[in-house]
């Protein structure tokens, strides 16, 4: 849907692909970046899964046509807390996706229109299979850490409960293990807002006529959920726009009503309505338990003082879960003032924990563990190519 | 240098009081140095917790696993019996319920490692008796008003504390601890020793 840009690669697993619903896919095209390179120990593959709203260009290279900032910047590139001098990164859209991997908005084989919402509905879980399967194919048997905020962070919690021997470590950022009740609803208000929309049409609509109107105002209420109330209160507090007078009509006047409708705009743009309300579903979904036995890897659980979507609360439940279990975890709230949204602004903060977790890590790794452990072998399955960008894909 | 050679003199002595091997929390656990050592000398598994995030930074790249909590908070979300022993080193003093924290302690432990400074050290006696201000010392090295200390005890009251809520000392270790060196007190240790520790257990 949004541009994907020319760093971005493919790969088609062509197996058929078991989902939670119990409806298979057959051909999965996923659309993935890496960074850096795989060492001779295969020790040092990181992992990262993106939100909600986010894509495989999670930072961009230093190649001079790439073309829009990544997602994490800051976070990941050379001599970054992510450094990929030192590591090699992977981050791919996720199953259900608008930027390049199989989704509602994919023409499903041997038809002539997208899937939409025959499309079958997709867990977090489904996700990191899906994501487990890109690893085979990238000859990555192990990683030395998966890496998410929010919807990424249930992805990488998802992953030590899926495939605890091929993780060393887990960083959890601004996630919960699963929702509350509050979260789900405003999920549900937002898959409300879509499905009302007169052009959703059951979900059966072109891409560039889709339910816009309901897709931003999903997005508006997305942001305000994001954003903290001190946050809020500093960037806009109560200042009009333009004249600085009421008009006594009922436009925007507001400052903060002309952001959340630009917002709302921008992201009709480069996101499908059917993966927003696939999501939002799959987070609701999530209940997150971790494996009642067997070693499980070493967690670093981040929260942000001011998100309220994503409270300390929830990270702490995550840690005592863990400590119950026997895992060795850490736990640190960042104090922030910019909400859910600080896991994507505050990088320095979140650094100062995640560089060393790394380090650390790898120093480990190439340390201690039998090599067998992680190293790689001839993984290419016959089930996985590598193809060119798939037809119909936005560039 | 070893970790051990790093440790702090009273730290040294409270990793003597853990058996190796066993599940260890140390409650306000700076920089992990205590937990690093107990992990690679006495192979304990390992929990710290801290409030300062620039301790937690420095725990993690040790690879010491540490939650960030304020430890007013009390141990809540900790399991019961989830360690073998709970280590707080010099840390009763700050806490706004002292009695209460020790009782989570040793809900969540089944023994405790507790030191102290001793506010009846004669030092502090002699500064508050004869000369009416408020100690100042190597263990208690802050004025009234700047003080992290809230809760001041003694040798004798701790006892006493501990009498009240069915703990047994099975170790005590009065020192008196001096720029460079720390002592054994043996004679008279609620007047000599300025820092007392003590390993508890429920009776």
């Amino acid at each position: 849907m949004s541009e994907i840009p020319q760093t971005t690669r493919f790969a088609r697993l062509t197996g058929s692909h078991q989902l939670a619903c119990g409806r298979a896919l057959e051909h999965i095209d996923v659309a993935y970046e890496t960074f850096g390179t795989l060492d001779a120990s295969g020790a040092n593959a990181v992992l990262i899964c993106h939100a909600l709203s986010g894509d495989a260009h999670v930072a961009a290279t230093t190649t001079p046509d790439s073309s829009r900032p990544g997602w994490w910047e800051e976070m990941v590139g050379p001599g970054c807390p992510i450094d990929t001098e030192r590591y090699f990164v992977i981050c791919s859209n996720v199953l259900g996706g608008c930027s390049g991997t199989t989704g509602p908005g994919s023409v499903a084989p041997g038809q002539e229109r997208p899937w939409g919402t025959r499309f079958p509905l997709v867990t977090i879980e489904d996700m990191v299979d899906v994501q487990a399967a890109l690893l085979d194919h990238l000859g990555v048997r192990r990683l030395l850490a998966v890496v998410g905020g929010s919807m990424g962070g249930m992805q990488a919690l998802a992953w030590t409960a899926r495939y605890p021997e091929r993780v060393r470590s887990a960083v959890v950022v601004a996630a919960a293990a699963r929702l509350g009740a509050q979260a789900i609803a405003f999920n549900a208000i937002g898959r409300s807002a879509i499905l009302a929309d007169p052009a959703f049409a059951d979900g059966d609509y072109a891409l560039e006529s889709q339910p816009g109107d309901g897709l931003a105002i999903a997005r508006m209420v997305g942001h305000v959920t994001y954003l903290s109330k001190e946050g809020m209160r500093a960037k806009f507090g109560r200042r009009l726009r333009d004249s600085g007078t009421r008009t006594f009509g009922l436009g925007r006047e507001f400052e903060v009503e002309s952001y959340l409708a630009y917002q709302g705009k921008r992201f009709v743009e480069r996101f499908d309505a059917n993966t927003y309300l696939y999501m939002t579903k799959a987070m609701d979904y999530f209940d997150w338990q971790p494996p009642a036995a067997g070693p499980l890897p070493r967690f670093l659980v981040l929260s942000f003082s001011s998100d309220w979507l994503f409270p300390t609360e929830q990270s702490r439940e995550i840690t005592w879960t863990l400590m119950e279990r026997g895992a060795d975890v850490t736990f640190a709230e960042v104090e922030s003032a910019y909400g859910h949204d600080a896991f994507l602004l505050e990088v320095e903060q979140q650094a100062a924990f995640i560089r060393p977790f790394l380090e650390r890590g790898l120093a480990e790794a190439l340390s201690g563990a039998p090599r067998d452990d992680y190293v790689t072998g001839p993984q290419r399955p016959a089930d996985c190519v590598t193809i060119p960008e798939p037809e119909g894909c936005l560039r | 240098m070893t970790a051990a050679e790093l440790l702090r003199d009273d730290l040294q002595l409270v990793s003597g009081l853990v058996t190796p091997g066993c599940r260890v929390l140390d409650l306000g656990c700076g920089n992990g140095g205590l937990l690093a050592h107990l992990r690679d000398d006495r192979q304990c598994r390992i929990q710290g917790v801290e409030s300062s995030l620039e301790d937690i930074a420095a725990c993690i790249a040790r690879g010491v696993p540490v939650i960030q909590t304020d430890l007013d908070r009390g141990l809540r979300g900790i399991p019961d019996g989830a360690f073998d022993v709970v280590v707080l080193s010099q840390t009763l003093q700050v806490v706004r319920d002292s009695r209460k924290l020790l009782e989570e302690i040793m809900r969540v432990g089944r023994r405790a490692v507790v030191s102290y400074a001793n506010f009846a050290h004669i030092s502090a006696r002699s500064r508050l008796g004869l000369r009416g201000r408020m100690p100042v010392s190597e263990v208690l090295p802050y004025s009234w008003y700047d003080s992290p200390n809230i809760h001041f005890t003694t040798l004798t009251d701790f006892r006493a504390l501990c009498a009240e809520l069915g703990y047994a000392i099975e170790e005590e270790i009065p020192l008196l601890v001096r720029e460079t060196r720390a002592d054994r007190i043996r004679v008279a240790p609620n007047l000599r020793a300025n820092l007392v520790i003590a390993a508890i257990a429920r009776r």
